[in-house]
């Protein structure tokens, strides 16, 4: 396909190459397949002034993502905006901090629309009619929308005990809900062998190649957004790890294309202590990943317990001079109030994580105190509003009469002495 | 005799079967079995030392041998073991 520079599946591990099927895993070795594309075809052609020219979507990369023809699903998806966090930077004590705002992607408030669209828009191009997926809630939710505006037929798997919203927010779109009594990795251990069964595109399990590069668009954005420039610092909630490999690896892209200049950049993962598999490892010194049997945190949708991409993860951040680190239920909840009262911004759990291990990494002065930062805020906290119940205090309520609001709630003398 | 499921990428040398059956007290021993019936299936399933590849998780009965004793847990008749490629997601 002319428009197309996506050349083959590549083996992370061997190195061996496959073609651009529904396959995600080496035969040999069972590493897992990765897009590859002809850069040097790419070097010339895609250009800043290429890319500012093309509607604001995450599409405006087209070039590096790996599909054949024009995207078909999910083309309004991305270019999330990137807010400078000045008030949240005084809070958390850095000199200038930004934020990755993607609890207002489209269509269903979390990065997975990205990931989606380009699943779904390959999934068409492979004949696919059903697609599927594990999902912790918000990958669910973005396919049951995504699938449902392009009237492909879903199934989604999902832990039994999900947040009422993530439930409610993927059987809106008339998809089939799936619930399994167990952990995220017995349902993804279901979709495998369902996936190995039927004919199904199961968008992170055969279609994974595709879906995975999708991530990197939040990357591209934050390049182009802080003005054609790596940040110093990205710090990255970590489920899969997937992310953050994804988004080193658009750096990287950027850095190797000439988009960006070669600064140095490092890349931070946060985790939940409650299922910290990937932090763990990286602390400890080590690349081996011990799975976490049974994760409790209220960050549900980072709690996978045996995480795929926890290995590259580790090397992602060894390479660039990135940490990890992870925090509590209590610090979760710190964060999300810390972004929301400084920011504006109400983020779900994943997002407390960031901003809960963002605020240990710069008081233990792994992220410097005078450097720059982009936070990677990556859903909508009204999608897990269990998390915060009792936790924000309650309204205070009187009746409709002013005497009323000035003896309980505002004294305008008292007001003037502050 | 336990019966264990098949990945995809490994019907190629199973005949296409996605479930077959192997003996053996231990996790060692059904592969060390399947070797025996499906030659080439254990270099895929662990590296030179023995070890189950990082890439590859195996269950049995739905419980990750991680969390039991790795290639020496034991199983037993009715057992089900399943091997399944890692898997991304969230």
């Amino acid at each position: 396909m002319e428009n197309s520079f996506f050349s083959n599946l590549k083996c992370r591990e061997c190195g061996k190459l496959y073609p651009k099927q529904a396959i995600h895993v080496c035969d040999f070795d069972f590493g897992p397949l990765e897009a590859v594309y002809d850069y040097e075809a790419i070097r010339g052609k895609l250009t800043r002034q290429l890319i500012e020219s093309r509607p604001q979507s995450m599409w405006r990369y087209r070039e590096l993502l790996p599909i054949d023809g024009e995207p078909t699903v999910g083309r309004q998806v991305g270019f999330t905006p990137l807010v400078k966090a000045d008030r949240l930077a005084k809070a958390l004590g850095i000199r200038e901090l930004y934020i990755k705002n993607d609890t207002v992607n489209y269509p269903t408030l979390s990065f997975k629309d990205r990931v989606v669209s380009v699943a779904l828009s390959r999934a068409r191009e492979l004949g696919f009619e059903v697609v599927a997926c594990a999902s912790t809630g918000n990958l669910a939710n973005s396919v049951a929308a995504n699938a449902a505006s392009a009237g492909l037929k879903s199934y989604v798997l999902i832990p039994a005990d999900l947040e009422q919203g993530k439930v409610l927010g993927s059987l809106v779109y008339g998809t089939q809900v799936v619930a399994i009594h167990g952990a995220y990795d017995q349902v993804n251990r279901l979709c495998s062998e369902i996936a190995g069964k039927y004919g199904w595109g199961f968008v992170n399990v055969n279609l994974r190649p595709y879906y995975a590069e999708g991530s990197k668009t939040m990357g591209f954005e934050i390049a182009e957004q802080l003005g054609w420039r790596l940040p110093q610092h990205t710090v990255i909630p970590m489920a899969s790890g997937s992310l953050l490999t994804k988004i080193h690896k658009a750096y990287k892209e950027f850095i190797d294309l000439g988009l960006v200049e070669k600064t140095p950049f490092s890349v931070h993962g946060a985790q939940a202590t409650g299922c910290s598999p990937i932090s763990t490892s990286l602390k400890r010194g080590s690349d081996l990943v011990k799975p976490v049997a049974k994760p409790q945190t209220i960050a549900k949708s980072l709690a996978i317990g045996t995480p795929a991409d926890g290995y590259y993860a580790i090397h992602s951040m060894n390479q660039t001079g990135g940490s990890a680190d992870d925090c509590s239920d209590e610090e979760i909840i710190e964060g999300i109030r810390l972004l929301a009262e400084h920011e504006g911004i109400f983020a779900e759990t994943a997002g407390g994580v960031t901003v809960g291990c963002a605020k240990k990494l710069i008081a233990s002065g792994k992220i410097p105190a005078d450097s720059s930062a982009v936070l990677c805020i990556t859903g909508n906290g009204l999608k897990t509003q269990e998390a915060l119940l009792n936790q924000c205090g309650a309204p205070r309520v009187i009746n409709p009469s002013l005497r009323e609001f000035e003896d309980q709630i505002y004294q305008p003398d008292l007001a003037a002495a502050f | 005799m336990p019966s264990v499921l098949i990945p995809t990428p490994l019907r190629k040398l199973t005949n296409d079967l996605d479930l077959v059956q192997a003996d053996g007290a231990t996790i060692a021993e059904v592969f060390a079995n399947l070797e025996k019936a499906f030659p080439g299936i254990q270099e895929r399933i662990c590296d030179d030392k023995g070890c189950i590849r990082r890439f590859v998780n195996v269950f049995v009965n739905g419980e990750d041998v991680r969390f039991l004793e790795e290639t020496a847990t034991p199983v037993h008749s009715n057992d089900e073991i399943s091997i399944v490629p890692a898997i991304a997601g969230g």
